[in-house]
């Protein structure tokens, strides 16, 4: 059961990387690394329960804050920095 | 089944890692750095080094992605295009990464219980660890106790870095005079942002406190130091984001700021000669209180607190000098 | 009583991976910025919370599962935010929606 979780999870970060990628604006690939970190917070906690190993939630609770974080500093630089939007 | 995830996610670090070379749009290099970081994060979990995938998400994915997008902010977006390809180059880089390729057939295969490193010195110190120093965190006891005099030299590293920084990114005097003026546009913005604001408003306070958890739960589980002071540096650049550069410099004025990057040092060294004044050798924490486990507690508290402080300091006040400045 | 918790943590379980999986296909496969934002927005946070709860339900009454509910406010917390300030930024930045020709209703 864990391994179809795991499975779905990689799948969808496969999807998510191939679209930052290749996204031709930037906003594809702002949404693109958000998604990737939101699986990545299910990615470590399906992989402590799948290796038996449960202690290591502190890191998914981190990546969560982190990822918003990033996403609303890159946010911030795209608005007011005048970076390209192409 | 761990083998396929961990093949999985090293061939993504391969994709993601071709991207960045070939891709000219500076902005989604610096992105994707953050995508990097996160992959080797979890790969470090995969291999069970949690102390290490926790510091590299958050320096990482984080704090390194907002600084590098500072710094495209005051240059330009694009690569220079390069003219011919440099063979030379290539041909010294395949050459040092073909013997080191070499050099690695010689080492112990991965794992292997009769490897060097794990005959004399790890299981040592997982013998001795728990009644010398009886901490359950083994990672926070080598990194504190048995190597703690690496982590002052880390700890000087990251205080050098922030000197370099000030010193070459000092905030200008002279744009009080100019704040009156950009402000204008900064406030329409701000309206837009205010489901930002009030979200921020009841998370800020929440990540501190995990910050707070972090720093001092390191001894049991994953956390310590460098980890907490990198979260609670996340969480004022995130009030700072949300509530302009402005109003977080009242907040934390930077007189104050600069004060604590040294006095976070200070308190890590200053640990190391107490020990000295009291009959012990340099960072020996055990001359420190009566009994011997009681006195690695303290110096252990005492100096992952001087970590965590220079290093939430160090962080804050890189993200400050970076987006002082504007693109003249 | 346990029967009953195993096939509902797996049923959760099941539906958030699957939910996962749709919310990449369609960042994938929808034409335009704005529909790609429906798409990761909405199953982000619900096939995350399915996720999240099929895990707790695996473990019990114990301090995983309290961290797993802290991770579940965090993520419920950040998710539709991150999504709105994204598409805002990209409002007001210009990107304009791709807008079909409406056909003449004949």
């Amino acid at each position: 059961m864990f391994i179809a979780a795991m499975i779905g999870v990689l799948i969808t970060m496969l999807m998510a990387l191939v679209r930052a990628l290749s996204g031709p604006t930037v906003f594809d690939r702002i949404l693109a690394v958000n998604m990737f970190g939101t699986k990545t917070v299910l990615f470590i906690a399906v992989l402590g329960f799948l290796s038996g190993r449960p202690e290591f939630l502190d890191l998914a609770l981190v990546y969560v804050l982190i990822n918003f974080i990033g996403t609303i500093a890159i946010l911030k630089f795209v608005r007011f920095g005048k970076v390209e939007t192409a | 089944m761990i083998h396929v995830v961990d093949m999985t996610l090293l061939a993504f670090l391969a994709l993601v890692a071709i991207a960045i070379t070939r891709m000219t749009n500076l902005f989604a290099t610096s992105v994707l750095t953050g995508v990097y970081s996160l992959l080797m994060a979890c790969i470090f979990t995969v291999l069970d080094a949690v102390d290490v995938a926790f510091t590299e998400a958050a320096v990482g994915a984080g704090i390194s992605t907002v600084l590098f997008l500072a710094t495209l902010s005051l240059t330009t977006q694009r690569e220079k295009p390069q003219r011919s390809p440099n063979w030379k180059a290539l041909c010294v880089a395949l050459l040092t990464g073909g013997a080191l390729v070499y050099g690695t057939f010689d080492m112990p295969h991965f794992g292997d219980p009769q490897a060097p490193v794990h005959q004399h010195v790890g299981p040592h110190y997982i013998g001795v660890s728990p009644t010398q120093i009886g901490v359950p965190n083994m990672v926070t006891s080598v990194l504190a106790s048995y190597r703690g005099y690496d982590t002052l030299g880390e700890t000087a590293v990251i205080f050098t870095a922030c000197m370099a920084v000030l010193l070459l990114l000092q905030h200008e005097k002279r744009r009080d005079e100019q704040s009156a003026v950009e402000e204008k546009p900064d406030k329409e913005a701000m309206e837009h942002a205010m489901i930002l604001r009030v979200q921020s408003k009841f998370f800020i306070p929440l990540i501190l406190l995990f910050g707070l958890y972090v720093q001092f739960h390191g001894d049991f589980g994953p956390g310590g130091g460098f980890q907490a002071g990198v979260i609670f540096a996340a969480g004022i650049i995130l009030y700072s984001l949300v509530n302009g550069l402005d109003k977080a410099r009242q907040i934390i004025p930077p007189n104050v700021l600069h004060g604590l990057v040294a006095f976070g040092l200070l308190l890590y060294a200053g640990t190391g000669l107490a020990s000295l004044f009291m009959d012990g050798n340099f960072l020996q924490y055990r001359a420190l209180a009566e009994e011997a486990t009681h006195g690695e507690h303290i110096g252990i508290l005492l100096i992952e607190l001087g970590v965590g402080i220079t290093v939430a300091t160090v962080m804050t006040s890189m993200f400050f000098s970076f987006s002082g400045r504007r693109r003249s | 009583m346990d029967l009953i918790v195993y096939y509902a943590s797996w049923a959760l379980l099941s539906c958030g991976a699957f939910l996962c999986a749709v919310g990449g296909l369609g960042i994938l496969r929808l034409p335009d910025f704005y529909s790609r934002q429906h798409a990761a927005g909405i199953t982000d946070t619900l096939g995350s919370a399915f996720v999240l709860i099929g895990l707790m339900l695996q473990s019990g009454f114990s301090l995983n599962a309290a961290k797993l509910v802290m991770i579940l406010i965090f993520l419920i917390l950040t998710s539709p935010v991150a999504t709105h300030a994204i598409a805002q930024a990209a409002r007001q930045s210009g990107l304009e929606p791709k807008v079909v020709a409406e056909e003449d209703e004949a």
